[in-house]
């Protein structure tokens, strides 16, 4: 492309904007509503699968420590726990914290009043990074010297693995299927308002216009009303979810539901957005030029 | 320079729209076109704008042998060719001067170079004055003339008029005549399709004339001479 010509394409694409206003401002907002319905939906799966994170988090193996050892030795074993890299976390709990906790939750505190600390084990509560390597994790630290037993609840793990793979799936097809939707929508829409301008394109060619001449005024088009209409989607999304924040935090007064704040994922959604409105832009006007070429 | 050699155009259902079409048009020369409806004139022009392929035989325009064109350089064939329609096909929402400018614009002419002969072809056709009226400020007549002002800006070796007065009085009919006159006596070839027999008769030169897809006479006695045969 010679050089002069970047400015009169830029001006050409900016042009056609105003010039077919409505079909514009259509466009505009067809795009807008598909981002959003992408977005929102995406944006429920992202929290479902960080509630789902959590509660696995909560999944704990209890690891006991041979009772021959003392309180300091069987410290000491914690940070070989700890070495192991699955783990996320390894808290000590002493026999006498474990009496305490087992006393506290019986009904009738007295009848186990003279029980010993010496019948219960020092023991470590663990919570692992990745619960899907449970078995593999057990067998390591089982493997360590002084750890006498291992409890782990692999069907409750494998459990919350075998949703969050279903949601991983669920979403992947429902946002595929919406990026499609939205594409053949907006080049549709890019379609009816390059129809307007058929005359002139018919024209361009007969005086010897290339096709990718003709072409560039029209992407610059789809780009900008692509890169406009992710910035509105954004900044409604945005309002959009906070008002869902506080909607949800008033009826949920047990704190059963965590939001992720919008803060913590604007970058992902702006990023998102932006490629999303970029890609359904320019592709859009691509598609529907490739029609008005064949002159 | 344009050449058809043994030209023969069948569409689709089997309609024959050229049958065997040879000529030969030098540069500088003025040539009517000319056949009642349906005779292959449209088709001819089609072939000429590579708008259309031909069936079989060979067509040679400016250097380029169509037959034989890759797509990618079908716009610089189409750059030696100005074309002028009946209907002007102007773009109503442009000036005279954006209307001229946008041919030049759009193969990559420099601003330089478009503000130094836009006018100048705007003068040529006597539109000097009126350069940033629309389309529907003007009449027929002075349409057209943008339409001209058009195909002539890119310098074209040749300007093919498809029926360019069509939609014309008689007196703006002849003036859009003098005027391509003119421009065919500074040099370009011009080849003027029409089916108009008073106006061509009014002037001097080449007729060639098509019927059934095929050239049945061609030389400088005028219109329709073989009618009276």
């Amino acid at each position: 492309m010679k050089k002069n010509n970047i400015g009169y394409l830029l001006r050409e694409g900016v042009r056609g904007i105003f010039l077919h206003g409505f079909m514009s401002f259509a466009a505009i907002w067809v795009t807008v509503a598909c981002l959003i319905i992408m977005g929102t939906f995406g944006l429920v799966l992202f929290n479902l699968n960080e509630m789902i994170v959590e509660l696995e988090q909560e999944n704990e193996m209890l690891v006991y420590i041979d009772d021959t050892y003392s309180e300091a030795e069987a410290k000491s074993v914690g940070s070989q726990i700890n070495l192991i890299a699955n783990v996320h976390s390894a808290q000590f709990i002493s026999r006498e914290e474990a009496l305490a906790s087992f006393v506290e939750e019986q009904q009738d505190v007295d009848l186990f009043a003279g029980l010993e600390a010496s019948t219960f084990r020092d023991r470590f509560v663990v919570t692992l990074e990745d619960n899907s390597k449970m078995r593999q994790t057990e067998q390591d630290i089982r493997a360590i010297e002084g750890v006498a037993d291992v409890t782990a609840h692999y069907e409750i793990a494998e459990g919350f693995q075998t949703v969050q793979q279903i949601l991983n799936i669920a979403s992947f097809i429902i946002i595929a299927v919406l990026l499609v939707v939205s594409m053949l929508i907006i080049s549709n829409t890019v379609k009816l308002a390059m129809y307007d301008r058929k005359d002139e394109i018919a024209i361009m060619k007969m005086v010897g216009a290339t096709n990718g001449f003709i072409r560039w005024p029209f992407v610059v088009e789809g780009f900008i009303l692509g890169i406009v209409a992710s910035a509105l989607a954004f900044f409604l999304e945005w309002g959009l979810y906070n008002l869902l924040e506080t909607q949800v935090a008033a009826v949920d007064s047990l704190n059963l539901i965590t939001i992720v704040p919008f803060i913590e994922v604007v970058e992902i959604v702006a990023i998102g957005y932006a490629v999303v409105g970029f890609i359904v832009g320019v592709i859009g006007s691509l598609l529907s030029i490739r029609r008005f070429l064949q002159v | 320079m344009i050449e058809f050699r043994n030209v023969h155009k069948v569409y689709e259902p089997g309609t024959h729209a050229l049958n065997g079409v040879s000529l030969k048009i030098e540069d500088g020369e003025f040539v009517f076109l000319v056949g009642p409806s349906g005779s292959g004139k449209s088709t001819i022009i089609k072939i000429l704008t590579a708008e259309l392929m031909p069936t079989s035989g060979s067509v040679f325009v400016n250097g380029f042998t169509l037959e034989k064109i890759r797509r990618s350089a079908v716009p610089y064939m189409r750059r030696t060719l100005g074309v002028i329609f009946q209907d002007f096909r102007l773009i109503d929402n442009k000036t005279v001067y954006d209307n001229v400018s946008f041919a030049m614009r759009v193969i990559g002419a420099s601003e330089k170079e478009i503000k130094k002969r836009v006018p100048y072809v705007l003068e040529l056709v006597g539109l000097e004055n009126k350069s940033r009226r629309l389309p529907h400020e003007l009449s027929g007549g002075e349409q057209q003339r943008v339409a001209i002002a058009r195909a002539l800006v890119n310098n074209p070796n040749m300007i093919i008029a498809d029926e360019p007065t069509g939609n014309l009085d008689p007196a703006r009919s002849l003036e859009i005549m003098m005027l391509l006159e003119q421009i065919n006596a500074l040099g370009t070839t011009v080849m003027v399709v029409t089916h108009e027999k008073e106006l061509v008769n009014r002037f001097t030169k080449r007729v060639i004339a098509i019927e059934e897809g095929q050239v049945i006479s061609d030389g400088m006695d005028g219109y329709y001479a073989y009618e009276e045969e």
